[in-house]
């Protein structure tokens, strides 16, 4: 469970990123940020991870969270199983190693992202979508029920998105709540209950089905953005779509 | 639905073994070849003892054993080499684990304990005692007092705003260095240059041929104190190495933690500048070297470095008083040394080195 009220957070006087902002991530539930680039978007979630003080109002967790940074490679090659036993480290006394119960933590939590047979491949060998996969897993390490992540599905392939996707879909099944920062409407048309939208006018929040429509994507965005229904074998869903226009002549 | 999930490359399964296992066993190689290092040191030199009159002089310290050897053989093994071999230790094996714990705190390859400043600060003070003639507790306390100075210094510059950002921390280190630099060439320009002036000089150049038993005391002092710091945080090292944005991810306040390996840091190249000059590159080279052959995981890698790091400046002094009839600076070798070792190294491990693969 995570909670925000009356939040404002700026990184100079007069010149808030976000103000007076409200909303809660209940169990079992996700919530996603949209906005466009320079909104304030990674800003938000680090604050509700705690990464960041806000200025105003106060950030209510009922567990630390779990925060999954954008994979950017790393400067050492640890194996990916010492990433995510590194996941344990609030566990950890300052003066000790992580001993057999943490490596058994940090296996369970591949295991159960799907990625145990990376565990002995080096961080920095393995894909955009691998390391993702290991930072989310890393996350999970630590015992958190709350996962806040910035991005997770950005520079991955289609199928790497998918399988992220998925893999978040599956977590917040088992009543972990998450709050998801991305680039992709159709991403948090996919998965979220409720969405922070982030733009020049200020932030709404609300829940995702009527904020993620046409009209509303189209002011956040400042571009023409248009809904599609479709058929994913059986399960109707939304996605969308940016009409360019017709074609001259 | 995790089926899907499965990794798109395979790699090998399980992973490494419990920690323990993996420390000991390159710990145990370093220490043999550290061990050899000495045995070979003890008996080279002007007055060659062989090697089992090495071990027999030694062992008997303990166990007093076998027939009796000249005496002459064992005042050389233990009253002029032991107490050189182990300041070459404790000097070469604190530079060493000094710069593998700057390497991962600020993540960047070219860190060396000379970056901080606190060498320069540390040459400074050493320098200035040497100036005024005031002794050898003077020389030592100069170096210590100044090194912790000049730590203190970059600690102030980067205390304001903004200044927990790495970046302001190598900086400050440059600035603080520098300043200290010109400290340095100020002494040397007022020094007697028929009595001071050489005297400064060839301190500065590095040397662990004035080695005593009160050096030994008063190098082990620092270095054994920073050295637990540094080997009680191994495993949080790893995590700090990570970055800030991770660490804090993580749970851990990284400042706190970083300036904790600092001041641990300083502590013991304080410690290595008082008793023997500026020895550069130990503490660029040794970390390299040993995170190609164990990985950059610094529960391993911070005491292989430091027994690395102290075989190799065994095996640079022993060559340094061998070599000629008379004594070539340890610091001119080091770099005479390292800098080639570098650059094959980097040339040929240009992308492994970090990845440590």
């Amino acid at each position: 469970m995570l909670e925000l009220r009356g939040a404002g957070f700026g990184y100079s006087p007069q010149n808030w990123v976000f103000k007076d902002l409200s909303f809660s991530v209940p169990p079992g539930t996700v919530t996603a940020v949209l906005g466009p680039n320079g909104s304030g978007k990674t800003t938000l979630v680090r604050c509700a991870a705690g990464m960041l003080a806000v200025q105003e109002g106060a950030v209510r967790r009922s567990e630390t969270a779990g925060y999954v940074p954008q994979a950017r490679g790393s400067t050492f090659g640890y194996p990916a199983l010492d990433m995510v036993v590194m996941g344990r480290a609030r566990h950890i006394g300052v003066f000790r190693s992580p001993g057999s119960r943490d490596r058994a933590a940090a296996l369970r939590a591949m295991d159960r992202v799907g990625i145990a047979a990376l565990a002995g491949r080096l961080f920095p060998t393995l894909s955009g979508g691998e390391q993702q996969l290991v930072l989310i897993a890393r996350a999970i390490a630590g015992g958190s029920r709350l996962l806040v992540l910035d991005e997770p599905s950005t520079g991955l392939d289609l199928k790497n998105q998918v399988r992220v996707l998925q893999l978040l879909r599956e977590l917040v099944r088992t009543g972990m709540s998450l709050l998801v920062s991305t680039h992709h409407p159709d991403h948090a048309l996919f998965l979220a209950d409720s969405v922070v939208l982030m733009g020049a006018a200020g932030v709404v929040t609300g829940p995702a089905g009527p904020l993620l429509a046409d009209a509303q994507l189209s002011a956040l965005y400042g571009v023409r953005v248009s809904t599609l229904n479709y058929d994913d074998e059986g399960t109707p869903r939304r996605t969308v779509v940016t009409p360019f226009g017709a074609d001259e002549g | 639905m995790l089926r899907e999930a499965q990794p798109l490359t395979t790699g090998p399964p399980g992973g490494r073994g419990p920690g323990l296992r993996q420390v000991i066993g390159p710990c145990l190689l370093s220490g043999a070849v550290l061990a050899a290092v000495s045995a070979v040191a003890f008996g080279s030199g002007r007055y060659s003892v062989p090697l089992d009159h090495v071990v027999q002089i030694l062992a008997s310290r303990i166990v007093p054993f076998g027939p009796g050897l000249p005496a002459a053989e064992e005042n050389v093994v233990l009253l002029v080499r032991l107490p050189r071999v182990l300041l070459a230790l404790l000097v070469g094996g604190a530079l060493a684990i000094g710069g593998a714990a700057l390497q991962a705190v600020f993540r960047n390859p070219l860190v060396s304990p000379e970056v901080i400043g606190v060498s320069s600060g540390a040459s400074f003070g050493g320098a200035l005692a040497l100036l005024l003639g005031l002794g050898p507790v003077a020389l030592v306390g100069g170096s210590f007092g100044f090194g912790l100075l000049a730590l203190g210094i970059v600690f102030l510059i980067t205390s304001g705003r903004g200044g927990a950002h790495i970046l302001m921390v190598v900086l400050g280190g440059i600035v603080t260095a520098s300043f200290f630099s010109a400290l340095v060439a100020l002494v040397t320009y007022l020094a007697d240059p028929f009595t001071t002036l050489p005297a400064i000089v060839f301190w500065l150049l590095g040397s662990v041929s004035t080695a005593t038993w009160a050096k030994v005391l008063v190098a082990l002092i620092p270095i054994a104190a920073g050295g637990v710091v540094l080997l009680a945080l191994r495993w949080r090292i790893n995590v700090l190495s990570l970055g800030d944005d991770d660490a804090t991810a993580l749970g851990l306040r990284p400042r706190p933690l970083r300036w904790a390996v600092l001041a641990a840091v300083a502590l013991m190249v304080a410690g290595a500048v008082a008793v023997s000059g500026v020895i550069s590159w130990v503490g660029l080279v040794i970390p390299h070297l040993a995170r190609m052959w164990v990985g950059p995981d610094h529960r391993v890698l911070l005491p292989v470095s430091f027994l690395l790091g102290g075989a190799y400046l065994i095996a640079i002094d022993t060559i340094a008083r061998t070599a000629t009839a008379g004594e070539i600076p340890l610091g001119v070798l080091t770099a005479l040394i390292g800098a080639p070792v570098f650059f094959v190294l980097l040339r040929r491990n240009r992308e492994r080195i970090w990845d440590g693969a």
